[in-house]
């Protein structure tokens, strides 16, 4: 191939890639006068609240139950050549409140409902709904995308929550039930070693910035599709690839920020 | 039906120029719709109708010309004043664009409470009483994926008119019905319009139904307005044009082949490179 054409759609696909997030930039500016007047509704947030919150809550809790385990089997295999198995709650507490819970819970909330918002709002452009709501002087902004955008930065760091407390918990049942590890040393090592300003309210911050992107990827993927079902059906992936890329890239600069203190 | 000529007109098309991407669609179109009218705008595919209720409603500017709808310019509105006009303008979309997570009566009662402070027992006679004037009173509980063409079509029917409109505007309001649920749907353009005093645009390519109800007739084509007058007058003319579409004759003035090159050099070419 000839080298010069490669270049110039390598900067084709750079331009455009750069062209698309000063789009999404301009649509969250947009985005924000709304997020008030949607928030004067509560109603229509709660709701959106059960579709993508509640309903994430089946697939959080029984991944979290098995990551905990997991980390319980692994943890203990480890540390147990060092004869530090005692230290295992605190190992796990921590991988689960700093690490894991919030960017796997992100990950798993993209995958499972910031998909379906991207399709909900594709289809509801595809489908004239939102043209409808224009001519009826009903701004969907305000309406339709403000409620699910709130939603999705409400739902991901409680899911975090979840997930995290589920994972301990299946940690503990295998730590203690199987491994035979002392229940009391469990959760005293974790008592002492867990730092609420430091470990929980750093994993807490973590899920917040996580649920406002990954909210915000889906709504403005939604909202930007092309009104067809291969462009709805587009945006959906491109929903759940930059929302999982952006969450581990994220990760990496705050985890980075958080361990060397600002 | 004479065209009501004492009757001041509701909407007012100047000269309008719109172009979509190079391809333009409209150049000098002129057309005036009387205050209390049925006015049928029929075309063919693809001469724009839709565009026109777009820009009529606001939702596109025109390159060049004026589009009024009562007394004021469309085009150039903020958008707190044009939201404040499309209150008072009902529009029926050819896919009915109802509210999928909403049922019939939530559907009509959606801008009642987006833009009214009505108390709810008000809310509900109202949606009622919109229900019964399209015949889906019993439908209320239905979800919009549980309702025919037809009936969808009187959903959204019922909720153009649900803020007591002063013009209502219809895409293809028969597109795809059947023989009965069509004869329904141009019932209820004829006598909603009458009934609330309204003024109804609707757009076609349904000669003999729209021919029927409409009070003033015009035909677009390449751009502009090729012929206009009552349906009677629309009959009788003899531009062939007019008679091509108004009689639906496959070929005339509008060919039936697309451009092409002869057809004889067509097959003697051995491959489409």
């Amino acid at each position: 191939m000839n080298p010069v054409a490669w270049i110039s759609g390598l900067g084709r696909r750079v331009i455009a890639g750069i062209g698309r997030l000063g789009r999404a930039t301009l649509f969250l500016a947009r985005l924000m006068p709304a997020l008030g007047a949607a928030l004067a509704r509560g109603r229509l947030v709660v709701q959106q609240i059960y579709m993508t919150g509640v309903l994430t809550l089946v697939i959080v809790v029984v991944s979290g139950a098995f990551v905990g385990m997991i980390l319980a089997l692994q943890g203990y295999n480890t540390l147990v050549r060092y004869d530090a198995q005692s230290s295992l709650g605190l190992l796990v507490a921590l991988s689960l409140t700093r690490e894991l819970g919030p960017v796997l819970t992100a990950l798993l909330f993209a995958g499972r409902a910031g998909s379906a918002l991207t399709a909900e709002i594709g289809l509801m452009k595809a489908t004239e709904q939102l043209d409808g709501m224009e001519m009826m002087a009903v701004d969907p902004l305000p309406r339709v995308v403000a409620p699910r955008f709130w939603a999705g930065w409400i739902a991901v760091p409680l899911l975090a929550m979840i997930f995290s407390a589920v994972g301990i918990i299946g940690a503990y049942l295998v730590a203690v039930g199987d491994l035979g590890l002392d229940g009391g040393v469990f959760w005293s090592q974790m008592q002492s070693g867990v730092s609420v300003s430091n470990d929980i309210m750093g994993g807490l911050v973590k899920s917040v910035v996580f649920g406002f992107v990954v909210s915000w990827i889906a709504v403005f993927e939604g909202y930007d599709a092309k009104p067809t079902s291969e462009g709805v059906s587009r945006a959906t992936t491109r929903t759940v690839v930059s929302s999982s890329l952006a969450i581990l890239g994220l990760d990496f600069i705050m985890t980075a920020f958080m361990l060397r203190g600002l | 039906m004479d065209r009501p000529k004492s009757a001041e007109p509701l909407v007012t098309v100047r000269d309008l120029a719109f172009a979509r991407d190079s391809r333009a669609i409209f150049q000098d179109l002129n057309l005036t719709v009387a205050r209390g009218s049925v006015t049928a705008i029929i075309g063919g595919s693809g001469t724009g109708k839709t565009t026109l209720l777009s820009l009529i409603g606001g939702r596109l500017a025109p390159a060049r010309g004026t589009v009024e709808v009562a007394g004021e310019v469309v085009g150039g509105l903020p958008r707190k004043q044009l939201f404040a006009l499309r209150k008072r303008m009902g529009m029926l979309f050819q896919s009915s664009a109802l509210l999928t997570d909403l049922d019939v009566f939530e559907n009509v009662a959606f801008p009642m409470r987006e833009h009214t402070r009505l108390p709810e027992a008000l809310i509900h006679h109202l949606v009622l009483m919109k229900l019964e004037m399209v015949g889906l009173r019993g439908a209320r509980d239905l979800f919009p994926a549980e309702l025919s063409g037809g009936m969808s079509r009187r959903v959204a029917l019922a909720r153009a008119i649900a803020l007591d409109p002063m013009m209502v505007m219809y895409d293809e309001p028969f597109a795809g019905l059947d023989p009965i649920s069509m004869g329904v749907v141009v019932k209820l353009i004829r006598e909603l319009n009458d009934a609330l005093d309204m003024t109804s645009i609707v757009v076609t390519h349904d000669v003999a139904e729209t021919c029927t109800i409409a009070d003033y007739v015009y035909l677009l084509g390449s751009g502009r307005v090729i012929a206009e007058g009552t349906p009677a007058d629309m009959k009788k003319t003899d531009a062939p044009e007019v008679r091509q579409f108004m009689g639906g004759l496959p070929d005339g003035p509008v060919a039936f082949h697309y451009p092409a090159q002869p057809y004889l050099d067509d097959l003697m070419t051995a491959n489409r490179s």
